[in-house]
C-alpha cells in the first residue's frame, strides 16, 4: 500500500450542510434584491389588492380573506421557486457552482444548504403574510388542529415541489442578468392563472386549465380550505376542497421536478 | 498501473477540441493538442504561454472538471475525471473566475470552505498567509480585484493540498501584493506542496518555478529550468558600447575576451558599456515567434 496517502476522514455531511445553510441564509438576508423581490413582493401585492378590493364580499366572506390565502401560496412559491431559480442561475453563471464542485464538499450538502435557506425564507414569508393579513385585514387564524395539519402538508409538499421546479428552471436561464426577469415571467403569469389576485372561478376556462397544471393553484386551494369557512367550499369549481387531488398534483410535481433536476443540473457555466 | 511515487501528475497525449460556430457551420478548434506533461512531487512547475495557448484547458483537465477528448491523465494516482471526495480533498484549485456577488464576509467564506476538508488550516492562519487579516469582516463584493483574488488563493490552500493548481493567480495584484504572494508560494513549496502555476508573467515563472513548460498552440514547445530555457535560445552574450554614431553591438560566445580587447583600445572609461545575457523573456519570445509562422 502507498503509505504517503493519509487516512481520509470524511467531513460530516450534517456539519457541512449546516455551514452551507448558514452562509446561504446570510447571503440571502443581506441581499436587498432577494429580500425585496422574493419576500416583500407578495406582501406588497396583498396590501395593494387588499386595500382596493378588501371589503368586497364573496358569499359572506371578505375578499381580503380569500386573497390572503392565495398570497400565502404565492409567498411560499416565491421563497422556494423564485429564490431557487434565481440564486442557482446566478451562481452557475458566476462560476460559484464550479468553485464548489471542485472542492471535496459532499454535493448533497449544497442542496441541503439550499433547503435550509428555503425553509428559513418560507417561514419568514409565511409569518410576514399572516401578520399583515391578521393585523390589517382582520383575517382569522384557524383553531382546529385538523386545519393546521392541512396547512402543514400543503406547505411541505408545496415547498418541495416549487424548490425542485426552481432548481430545474434555473437550467433554462443563460446568464445572471436574465435570472430575475426570466424567473419572474412564468411566476407572474401563474399567479394570475392560479387565481391568486382574481378568484380562480372567475377566470376564463383556458387560464383555469393552465393554472391547474401547476402546483400554485393547488397550494392556494389548499390554503383556502385552511383559512376560509367550510361553507365557502361551494365557490370552488369542484364543489370540494379536493385534498386528495391537491396532494396528488403536488406529489407529481415533486417527482417531475426531481427528475428534471437530476437530468438538467449542471455545475459548470454555459460555454461562452 | 504502477507509477513512480515521486510523480504527482502524469499526462500523455492530451487533446481537447471546442466547437466554434460560425453562422450555421460549426467547426472544431483544437485547443490542447497531444500534450504530455509530468510534474514531480514537491516541485513548482510553471505553465507559460500566450493567451489562448491552452493553459487553462490543460489545468481544467488535470483538475478533473473537463474531460479530455483523448489521452491519459494520472493525478495523485487517480483519474481526475472520476475523482472522489477523498481525491478532491488532496488538491487545491485557484481558477480564473469572476468574484462572487454574495453578500458574505471574507471570514464567513473561509469558515464555510474549511468544513469541506478533513485537515484544514485555521481561518486566522489563512487570513495571515494571504494578507487579508484586515479585511476579515469585509463583504466579498466590496473587495478590490487583488483582494478577491487573494481570497480565492485562501480558499485554495485552506485544505492543506498536496497539489495546488494556480491559474493566473496574480492577475490584478499590485507589485507589493505580488511579492507577498510569491513569498506565500515559496512557503507552500517549502512545506512540500507540489504546485502547478499557470502564468503569462515571465518574471513570475522565473522567480517561482523549478521548471517551466512553455505551451504554444496546445503543445509543450519547451520544458526545463528557467536557466536551461535561457541557454537554449543561444548562449551568446550581447556586448554594447559607445554613444550615438559610435554605438557598437556585438554578439559573442566569449564576452570576456572581447572585453579585454575593448579595455586595451579605450583609454579609461568605455562609454555606455553593457554586457547582457539572453533573459527568459528573450527565450520565450523567440519560441513564440518561431511557432507563430
Amino acid at each position: 500500500m502507498n503509505s504517503t496517502i493519509p487516512l481520509f476522514a470524511k467531513p460530516s455531511l450534517a456539519k457541512v450542510s449546516v455551514a452551507r445553510g448558514r452562509i446561504e441564509i446570510r447571503s440571502f438576508t443581506r441581499s436587498r434584491e432577494a429580500m425585496l423581490f422574493t419576500l416583500l413582493f407578495p406582501v406588497i401585492l396583498l396590501l395593494l389588492f387588499g386595500t382596493i378590493f378588501g371589503n368586497e364580499e364573496i358569499q359572506g366572506v371578505k375578499y381580503a380573506q380569500v386573497l390572503a390565502a392565495g398570497i400565502l401560496a404565492s409567498a411560499v412559491a416565491s421563497a422556494s421557486f423564485l429564490s431557487m431559480a434565481i440564486s442557482i442561475a446566478v451562481e452557475r453563471d458566476e462560476g460559484a457552482l464550479k468553485r464548489l464542485a471542485i472542492t471535496p464538499m459532499p454535493r448533497a450538502a449544497f442542496f441541503l444548504g439550499k433547503i435550509l435557506m428555503v425553509a428559513f425564507t418560507s417561514i419568514v414569508g409565511i409569518i410576514l403574510t399572516l401578520t399583515v393579513a391578521v393585523l390589517l385585514f382582520g383575517v382569522s387564524l384557524p383553531s382546529s388542529p385538523g386545519r393546521w395539519l392541512t396547512f402543514l402538508w400543503v406547505t411541505v409538499l408545496g415547498i418541495t415541489a416549487c424548490t425542485l421546479g426552481g432548481v430545474a428552471f434555473s437550467s433554462l436561464i443563460g446568464n445572471a442578468r436574465q435570472a430575475g426577469p426570466m424567473a419572474n415571467l412564468p411566476f407572474v403569469v401563474l399567479n394570475f392563472a392560479s387565481g391568486i389576485y382574481i378568484s380562480f372561478w372567475d377566470l376564463p376556462k383556458g387560464m383555469q386549465i393552465l393554472g391547474s397544471l401547476f402546483p400554485l393553484k393547488w397550494m392556494a386551494q389548499g390554503y383556502r380550505s385552511v383559512f376560509l369557512p367550510d361553507t365557502f367550499v361551494s365557490q370552488e369549481l369542484a364543489n370540494s376542497w379536493e385534498h386528495g387531488r391537491t396532494a396528488l398534483v403536488l406529489c407529481a410535481w415533486c417527482i417531475i421536478g426531481g427528475v428534471l433536476c437530476v437530468r438538467t443540473f449542471r455545475w459548470l457555466p454555459r460555454e461562452k | 498501473m504502477e507509477i513512480a511515487t515521486d510523480v504527482v501528475v502524469e499526462a500523455q497525449g492530451l487533446t481537447k477540441q471546442y466547437k466554434t460556430s460560425k453562422g450555421r457551420q460549426s467547426q472544431n478548434k483544437t485547443v490542447v493538442d497531444q500534450l504530455s506533461l509530468t510534474v514531480r512531487r514537491g516541485e513548482v512547475l510553471s505553465l507559460l504561454g500566450p493567451n489562448g495557448a491552452g493553459k487553462t484547458t490543460t489545468v481544467e483537465m488535470l483538475a478533473g472538471f473537463r474531460q479530455p477528448d483523448s489521452g491519459t491523465i494520472n493525478v495523485l494516482g487517480g483519474n481526475p475525471w472520476k475523482a472522489d471526495v477523498a481525491w478532491r480533498s488532496r488538491i487545491g484549485i485557484v481558477s480564473q473566475q469572476t468574484p462572487s456577488s454574495d453578500e458574505v464576509t471574507v471570514e464567513e467564506v473561509l469558515k464555510c470552505q474549511r468544513t469541506y476538508f478533513p485537515q484544514s488550516r485555521a481561518v486566522d492562519e489563512v487570513l495571515e498567509l494571504v494578507g487579508l487579516s484586515e479585511q476579515r469582516h469585509q463583504r466579498v463584493p466590496k473587495l478590490s480585484g487583488g483582494q478577491a483574488r487573494r481570497l480565492d488563493v485562501g480558499c485554495g490552500i485552506i485544505g492543506r493540498p498536496e497539489l495546488l493548481f494556480l491559474d493566473e493567480p496574480t492577475t490584478g495584484f499590485d507589485p507589493e501584493a505580488r511579492r507577498q504572494f510569491w513569498d506565500l508560494i515559496r512557503l507552500l513549496a517549502a512545506e512540500g506542496t507540489t504546485i502547478l502555476l499557470t502564468t503569462h508573467y515571465l518574471d513570475e515563472a522565473e522567480a517561482l518555478a523549478d521548471r517551466v513548460a512553455v505551451i504554444i498552440a496546445g503543445k509543450v514547445r519547451a520544458l526545463g529550468t528557467p536557466a536551461e530555457l535561457r541557454n537554449a535560445s543561444g548562449s551568446e552574450a550581447t556586448v554594447r558600447w559607445g554613444l550615438g554614431a559610435e554605438a557598437n553591438e556585438q554578439q559573442t560566445s566569449e564576452p570576456s575576451s572581447l572585453l579585454r580587447d575593448l579595455l586595451s583600445r579605450f583609454d579609461g572609461e568605455i562609454p555606455n558599456l553593457s554586457i547582457s545575457r539572453p533573459s527568459l523573456e528573450d527565450a520565450y519570445l523567440t519560441l513564440v515567434e518561431a511557432n507563430a509562422s
